[in-house]
């Protein structure tokens, strides 16, 4: 058994932000039914499929299907075409909705409503059901129709005015969507609070998350250095309010570097010992964390021109000896091969049918008797419309046949 | 008023500086009762970090503790002492969730372990958050924020690629960890209504960022390789998506469809260059040369405020935004709306004004009754009220330095 069997979520999620919210919980055994229609793929599903990916002999049309960062978000799934703009889809979906507990979506605000899909209505339909929205600025309010992409939601968020080099003006890009990839962890939390609250209550209730102001909400020193100091916090670089030595020092190779920080003098100590650089100790520069914080480039460029005699691996373990934390800054390369990770296995051999083999991100939400399990490839389009209609539904094999001729199953 | 959804959850949380505090802070601001463990002494460890009023510590007044620790009842223990760990089980015993973020290991030398506490309370979740988890060859690495960033996968890929990576800033790892050991908790207890058991939840920060986060670059390393992995203010694989200097700051500007290129350019008042067929392959530009289209773009930028180009793109459905510092961010008027902030009083700190919280409720949302306990808060309370020590006892304990 797994945490969650036994719940089922209607997923209208598209890009990043909705789907991952989605697959953390498929992850932990809720049936997720991806509601999709082939009049409007998700954006993921759409192109040419990633270049690398061999296409060669299959036919366009499961190219739909063949996307890997679509499998990656969407393992754990099942898919559900229907062109909810049919008159006849609103009698099929009302019978699925009454069937299921969670309703998510991260269209723009109003496309719900529109759908007849905001929580009124669904609670006309099915008492006590969940449905969440996640977008860029909030459903309401002055800024609710800006348009966003991941790396939108931390510049209005905050955060993107705290991430550059330190004593720097210009910020630098995130490239991994963290406004959304943080926007999915808080939604699938924020699901299950209100499942619990359902099973206490039976009451059910709309969730907003406007992804801009969940980065912010995780801003709260800097929010409190403001109130407290009208202080505005410019570009962190690599530097800590605390720790000294902090940082991200080069070492030998192309692009290879070891992370390294020091709390405490007994970690201070032995960082300089095990650098070969017991002189440092009695430097009267260096003689405490205060001092150390006033001469920190001095301190960094000392460090780098010792690290830098070593490969980011072998410093690692070296200093992860005598007591003082230091991890290789790992790329995807260093990952894949890590002993830890594989031992782990935090990535997950997949073989998926159109494209082979794929190495997925595991679930890291590790419960002792119900782990979550990456077992079942990303759905194709469709793929589980007889489960639903049939299974599900009860709904004759005729009956299906009409539905899909006339397009409603599309 | 309404039934909070935690209402009657009893929560331990012996945890220090972000991870473990911020996930009990996310039960803490629905309702469950926490009761936060602190070493006797000098407490968790972010009553030393700050910010600070006036820039003058004192741990009653941590900025970073305060935000992380509201609606938590606070009580100090000496757990190294037999009556410390006597104490910690009895509240264990009548709890639901424990929630810890102390090294491997360090919990089962303190005999607090998940085998041990299981015999005592069987329907115990058990959550343990640390770097690299409890089990793999890392196991027992020392590893702050930068560290974890590092391993896991995503510091590599933010800055100039010249130059030395930049990890996340605000040790978010923190926040990050706690929030999956949040979720973890919840699909615990919901499964926990079907078996009468409880569960021990193994959380490694590492993996956190590993998966979700940065999980996507391992994936399509067979088809991309590691190129292009930093790339400064560049991102993503199709011109432009940018963080563009302007008259007063900074925007960023993302345009993936080739139709909302086609409305940037128009933004930027149809310059010639945009006819010029070099710049129409956006993804090679991208690749190759987005420093020479950015200098054709940015004087237009220059004489344009971040509100400005904010309104003359998003009124042309363009995405962009302008690069928000705290203080712009705090009185946005979006935020305003949203009502976004609470007050809360606490007796040292004074009157401060705190995020409600990541989403918004419908019926139950956040509420804040109470600022962060000061240190040992409600030790007598919670011994002699709760556990029932008598107060001879109570001063016995003081005095010896078990609380």
């Amino acid at each position: 058994m797994q945490s969650l069997e036994g719940y089922r979520l209607l997923d209208f999620g598209t890009a990043q932000a909705g789907p991952q919210v989605a697959q953390l919980l498929a992850d932990m055994g809720m049936e997720v039914i991806k509601i999709e229609t082939r009049v409007k793929p998700d954006g993921v599903r759409l192109g040419r499929p990633m270049a690398g990916v061999n296409i060669t002999g299959v036919d366009e049309s499961k190219w739909l299907d063949m996307q890997p960062v679509f499998h990656m978000m969407n393992r754990n799934k099942l898919s559900f075409t229907i062109n909810l703009k049919h008159p006849r889809a609103t009698e099929v979906f009302t019978r699925l909705v009454k069937i299921s507990d969670v309703l998510l979506d991260n269209f723009s605000p109003g496309v719900m409503a529109r759908l007849g899909l905001d929580q009124p209505n669904l609670e006309k339909i099915k008492k006590g059901i969940i449905s969440m929205s996640l977008s860029g600025c909030g459903e309401s309010g002055p800024l609710k129709d800006t348009l966003v992409y991941a790396p939108l939601i931390i510049s209005l968020g905050g955060m993107e005015s705290l991430l550059g080099y330190y004593g720097d003006k210009q910020p630098m890009n995130l490239v991994p969507g963290y406004g959304d990839t943080n926007a999915s962890i808080h939604g699938a939390f924020a699901i299950l609070a209100a499942l619990w609250h359902r099973e206490e209550t039976g009451e059910g209730q709309h969730i907003s998350l406007a992804e801009a102001y969940t980065i912010t909400s995780l801003l709260g020193e800097t929010i409190m250095d403001y109130n407290m100091n009208g202080r505005v916090p410019g570009l962190q670089g690599n530097r800590h309010p605390v720790l000294c030595p902090h940082g991200n020092y080069p070492c030998k190779g192309r692009d290879k570097w070891v992370a390294i920080a020091v709390e405490t003098e007994e970690e201070w100590k032995n960082l300089c010992i095990a650098l070969g650089a017991p002189e440092w100790i009695t430097d009267k520069r260096f003689a405490d964390l205060a001092s150390r914080r006033q001469h920190w480039d001095e301190l960094d460029k000392l460090i780098a021109g010792k690290t830098a005699g070593y490969k980011a691996y072998e410093i690692t373990d070296i200093l992860q000896k005598v007591n003082v934390a230091a991890t290789p800054v790992m790329n995807c390369e260093d990952q894949i091969n890590d002993p830890h990770f594989r031992e782990k296995k935090t990535f997950v051999e997949m073989n998926h049918p159109l494209v082979g083999k794929e190495l997925i991100y595991g679930n890291p939400m590790r419960l002792s008797d119900m782990p979550p399990v990456v077992e079942r490839n990303a759905p194709a389009m469709g793929e589980h419309n007889d489960y639903v209609l049939k299974e599900l539904l009860g709904y004759s094999p005729q009956e299906v046949i009409e539905l899909v001729e006339q397009q409603v199953i599309y | 008023m309404m039934k909070r959804p935690f209402e009657g959850l009893k929560v331990i949380e012996y945890g220090e500086l972000i991870s473990a505090p911020y996930c009990a802070r996310l039960l803490a601001g629905l309702g469950a009762e926490v009761v936060k463990v602190e070493n006797a002494g000098s407490g968790d460890k972010a009553r030393i970090n700050g910010p600070f009023p006036g820039d003058i510590a004192d741990p009653e007044k941590s900025g970073l503790f305060l935000s992380l620790n509201a609606n938590k009842i606070g009580i100090t223990l000496n757990l190294k002492t037999k009556k410390g760990q006597e104490i910690f089980k009895k509240l264990v015993a009548a709890a639901d969730v424990l929630i810890e973020n102390y090294a491997p290991g360090y919990m089962k030398k303190l005999g607090l372990d998940y085998d041990t506490l299981k015999l005592i309370n069987p329907g115990l979740v058990m959550v343990s958050i640390t770097p690299f988890g409890q089990t793999g060859p890392y196991k027992n690495y020392k590893a702050y924020h930068i560290n974890s960033c590092a391993a896991g996968g995503m510091s590599v890929g933010i800055g100039d690629p010249k130059r030395e990576p930049l990890t996340i800033p605000l040790s978010h790892g923190g926040y990050q960890s706690g929030s999956n050991a949040a979720t973890a908790i919840l699909a615990a207890l919901l499964a926990r209504r079907k078996t009468g058991k409880g569960q021990y939840i193994d959380i490694s920060e590492v993996e956190v960022w590993a998966t979700a986060h940065a999980g996507q670059n391992v994936l399509t390393y067979p088809y991309r390789g590691l190129n292009g992995i930093r790339r400064g203010i560049h991102g993503g694989r199709t011109y432009p998506n940018e963080i563009f200097a302007c008259k007063d700051g900074y925007v960023c500007v993302i345009t993936p469809q080739a139709e909302q290129w086609k409305r940037f350019i128009e933004v930027l008042g149809s310059p010639e260059w945009s006819t010029n067929p070099k710049y129409r392959d956006r993804k090679a530009i991208a690749e190759q040369n987005p420093d020479e289209v950015n200098a054709l773009i940015i004087p237009w930028m220059l004489t344009h405020t971040k509100e400005e180009i904010f309104k003359l793109c998003q009124d042309k459905r363009v995405p962009c935004a302008p690069v928000y510092d705290i203080k712009e961010v705090i009185n946005n008027r979006q935020i305003k709306a949203m009502d976004f902030f609470i007050e809360l009083e606490h007796p040292e700190a004074g009157t401060l004004k705190y995020p409600k919280g990541p989403c918004t409720f419908e019926k139950t949302d956040w509420e804040w009754q109470k600022a962060a306990p000061l240190l040992g808060e409600d030790n007598e309370k919670i011994i002699c009220e709760h556990l029932g020590y008598s107060k001879d006892e109570f001063t016995g304990l003081k005095k010896s330095g078990v609380i």
